[in-house]
């Protein structure tokens, strides 16, 4: 097969994974819309889950906080479960066909698949989908999906109509298998960034939500989501993942710099940038561990982290001038 | 701390002062006020705020040109904004990272961090000595708790749950007859004080390389040999602890130097990219041996004595100036600095010692060479398919006052202009290679022989980055460890069962910060190694 084919494939693989995961989109939206409590059983909502929760714990004589129960299927409408299923299958289907978008191009290329802009949110685009569906294999995330796909869709539309760059070998200093190891963990990492940062978001909803909790607070699908201490809990548990993750690629990219440029650390806006996110993330850790500091204030810090991490990707890449000018645009 | 029941996650007040210190705060003297500042600074709050604001300080150097990185776009900046650019030059913008706000930013903070870590480590070492504490009386207020009825007297239902706790590792003690007090997971804090430790190497390490290391620039065309001295770099920047006369006697010969370029790929922006560079040379060591060695991007060479980085390339056309008799009075492959990708370079002759002025030339190397009006003389590809020298000349004074000055650029302010052919405007030299161009008014001839290419070297030392990799990886699985192991504390308590003769086993469980887990481990202890039905 030639090149050009490869490239085709490609990219037509790509196309209908995002044909896919819009109709995964709608499909997880309508599960989200079916499982909004009705006005009569609101009133039930809240012990009923108790109950369930209580029932899943083996030893009689614990409780578990309700919170750590994902919402009960058996509380949910035939057609809501019907709806997951299907945005499950659609999920899976889409992250697929992305996959084998990323495996053709790196076919295409003859080499790691992470060297320019496009390839680098295809690929993101690709593990952050992995990294939900996996997680969604040991625990009952489907009322993350739509917050995973929608975001993961408008990275794809944004890099097939604004990065796309045609196939092409690399430039001299990305020639290194440090490109694998420091740019391929880079990837991942922003990746679970994404899953924390969906989940930060939906914890300080939730939050307001609960502490608000008016009846009519209550009567949307958040009402169905865990609750915000355990989706506070869930989102520390991404980011005790991604940080240090982060950290490796911080670090290998200093290993990288020294044999490509001669010097580990440059303050080139690109490791700028790292460096402020590494330093906003630890800052998160460390606002979670000071007492007296709130929950939601911690989580606003790592919301921030996140933003720079949109930045470092989207702006830094193309309007900063450094040496990581790399994206091919 | 090592007694109480919470397993706070606030660090220890730093001098491990008991609360009568707070009582006697509202009369500070000198001494108490300089402890409650120490007591500030180490707080964690603190750490937390300097923490951000290191994070906000350092983004103006991404945002704003850095002196360190590109001067001549720092000037330019400063230059083109009349009112801001002074202003920000003064507070350090255009050099955040040596700035001393920045300074002091870090600085505090890894103060801080020693003034924290420190007393941790003297009461991690104690913790790590001492026994658990006594079980609480009422272990069904603890966060997780379970219950169970076993067939055994009360010592063998203890026995076995000391077994179950050894099992998974916990360190038990026996504070009385009828409890156990259990604890794992020290490593976490551990993890934590290496990780907070090993920040500190970081940051001595990274001052130890700019103390001591150095770097030094120098362009060397095909052919010629680079002896280690200092007058041989074109730019040299030292640490301020190092000895620039003292560096390791080593040469290397540039024998060739191989490009590539982009040229099958016509797609947006990929055509004449850079593809490979090479630099074949031969390198003598101190001991006199020469072998060949290959530097590449990304192939750094190691000397012993400085790591030598192939960080450019371009080309020296080998340029001959003759005076009226014929007799050379310049002859030398001179590098042109690369202006863009396809190399359109900029550089100067200089030719000092031509009668009866001085002379100098400026102009541009064109490796595939166009010139059109509108843009003036530009290179269309870098590879040279059509090698071209386009030059102005000019006579006078080549070093007014004696100042140095860059070799690519030619300072004409006491120089004039050779008029053009017709005696009006400005005489303008077009050269391919093998060509002579005759000088006018008896002055000689200028001739482009061939053009060799360059590379650009940078050779550079850094001691201190041993230790600063050493101690990031350190960080690393100290954090690994701090955020992945879980300190729990299990306590027994064993009592008869009324009236049955058996043994009511209750245990409760006790986790730093919110523990999923906790429950499971409960209910993993009490079901014992080999189950305790
Ligand atoms: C260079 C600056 C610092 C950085 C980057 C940093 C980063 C971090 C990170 C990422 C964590 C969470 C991971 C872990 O538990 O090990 C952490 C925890 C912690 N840091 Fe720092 N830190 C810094 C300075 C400080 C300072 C100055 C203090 C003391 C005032 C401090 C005290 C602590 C404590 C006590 C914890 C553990 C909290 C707990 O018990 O869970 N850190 N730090």
């Amino acid at each position: 097969m030639t090149d050009y084919t490869l490239a085709q494939l490609s990219n037509y693989s790509v196309y209908s994974s995002m044909v896919v995961l819009t109709l995964a989109m709608l499909a997880h939206g309508v599960y989200l819309a079916r499982i909004v409590p009705a006005r009569e059983s609101v009133a039930e909502a809240a012990p009923e889950r108790e109950l369930v929760a209580a029932g899943t714990a083996t030893g009689g004589a614990v409780t578990p906080p309700a919170d750590t129960v994902a919402p009960a299927a058996a509380e949910e409408p035939a057609s809501a479960r019907k709806a997951a299923g299907i945005a499950r299958s659609l999920t899976w289907l889409g992250t697929l066909l992305l996959v084998a978008g990323v495996v053709l191009r790196a076919a295409e290329v003859h080499r790691w698949p992470l060297g320019n802009m496009y390839e680098f949110a295809l690929v993101g685009a690709m593990f952050t989908l992995l990294g939900y569906v996996g997680w969604s294999t040991r625990r009952d995330l489907r009322w993350l999906g739509l917050f995973i796909v929608t975001p993961v869709l408008l990275v794809l539309g944004a890099a097939i109509t604004v990065w796309y760059t045609d196939a092409s070998e690399l430039m001299p200093s990305l020639r290194s298998y440090w490109l694998a190891i420091h740019v391929t963990v880079a990837t991942m990492t922003v990746a679970v960034f994404t899953l924390g940062a969906a989940l930060g978001v939906l914890y300080l909803v939730q939050d307001r939500l609960e502490a608000g909790s008016g009846e009519a607070g209550r009567r949307s699908f958040m009402a169905r989501l865990p609750s915000a201490r355990a989706l506070e809990r869930m989102t520390y548990s991404t980011h005790i993942v991604a940080f240090p993750m982060w950290t490796f690629t911080v670090i290998a990219g200093a290993i990288w710099a020294r044999q490509a440029w001669g010097s580990y650390w440059n303050w080139d806006p690109k490791e700028v940038w790292s460096f402020v996110i590494w330093v906003f993330y630890a800052a998160y850790l460390h606002a979670r561990a000071t007492t007296g500091w709130k929950r939601q204030n911690a989580v606003w810090i790592a919301l921030a982290g996140f933003v720079c991490v949109v930045l470092n990707f989207a702006v830094v890449n193309v309007f900063l001038v450094g040496m990581h000018s790399y994206s091919g645009l | 701390m090592s007694t109480d029941q919470s397993l706070s996650t606030q660090p220890a007040p730093p001098d491990g002062g008991g609360p009568g210190d707070g009582i006697t705060q509202p009369r500070l003297g000198p001494v108490g006020w300089l402890r409650f500042l120490w007591r500030q600074l180490t707080s964690m709050r603190t750490a937390l705020f300097l923490l951000l604001l290191l994070a906000v300080g350092a983004v103006p150097g991404s945002t704003f040109p850095q002196r360190s990185i590109d001067a001549a776009r720092t000037t330019q900046w400063i230059t083109d904004h009349p009112t801001a650019g002074p202003l920000l030059d003064r507070l350090g913008f255009f050099e955040v990272y040596a700035s001393p706000w920045f300074a002091a930013i870090y600085l505090l903070l890894f103060v801080s961090l020693i003034g924290c870590v420190v007393p941790r480590t003297r009461i991690h070492w104690h913790q790590q000595r001492s026994r658990p504490p006594r079980a609480p009386r009422r272990l069904e207020r603890l966060p997780a708790h379970r219950e169970e009825v076993l067939d055994a007297t009360p010592d063998e239902a203890l026995e076995r749950m000391r077994t179950a706790l050894r099992a998974r590792r916990y360190r038990v003690h026996a504070h009385d007859a009828t409890s156990l007090s259990a604890e794992k997971g020290y490593l976490k804090e551990t993890g934590n004080l290496v990780f907070h430790l090993a920040l500190i190497g970081v940051l001595v390490g990274v001052a130890w390389g700019h103390l001591l290391g150095w770097k030094g620039d120098v362009i060397l065309p095909v052919g010629q040999t680079f002896a280690n001295t200092l007058s041989r770099y074109d730019t040299f920047s030292p640490g301020p602890w190092v000895d620039p006369t003292d560096l390791d006697p080593f040469t290397i010969r540039l024998d060739s130097m191989d490009v590539s370029f982009e040229t099958g790929d016509k797609g947006k922006g990929q055509f004449g990219m850079p593809r490979d560079f090479r630099a074949a040379t031969t390198f003598t060591g101190p001991d006199g041996r020469a072998e060949r060695r290959e530097i590449a991007v990304n192939h750094p060479l190691e000397t012993g004595g400085g790591t030598v980085f192939l960080l450019g390339n371009g080309y020296a056309p080998h340029i001959t100036v003759r005076d009226a008799s014929g007799t050379v009075i310049y002859a030398d492959a001179t590098p042109f600095l690369a202006q863009d990708n396809n190399y359109t370079s900029v550089g100067a002759v200089k030719v000092p010692g031509a009668q009866p002025d001085q002379l100098g030339f400026a102009g541009f190397f064109l490796p595939t060479g166009v010139i059109d009006s509108q843009r003036g003389p530009h290179s269309v590809f870098p590879d040279t398919l059509d090698p071209q020298l386009a030059l102005t000349a000019f006579s006078g004074e080549l070093f007014p006052g004696g100042a140095p000055q860059s070799v690519y650029t030619l300072d004409t302010a006491k120089m004039t202009p050779l008029p053009g052919k017709d005696g009006t405007g400005q005489l303008r030299i077009l050269l391919r290679p093998g060509e002579t161009f005759q000088l006018p008014g008896g002055r000689g001839s200028i001739t482009f022989d061939g053009v060799e290419r360059f590379a650009g070297l940078s050779i550079r030392t850094d001691p201190g980055k041993t230790l600063t990799l050493v101690s990031a990886l350190l960080a690393l699985a100290g954090l690994v460890l701090s955020l992945v192991v879980r300190r729990r504390r299990v306590f027994v308590r064993v009592g008869p069962h009324e009236g049955t003769g058996r043994t009511v086993v209750s245990v409760g469980g006790l986790a730093k910060d919110d523990d999923e887990g906790m429950d499971d481990e409960v209910a993993a202890v009490l079901s014992g190694p080999e189950g305790t039905r």
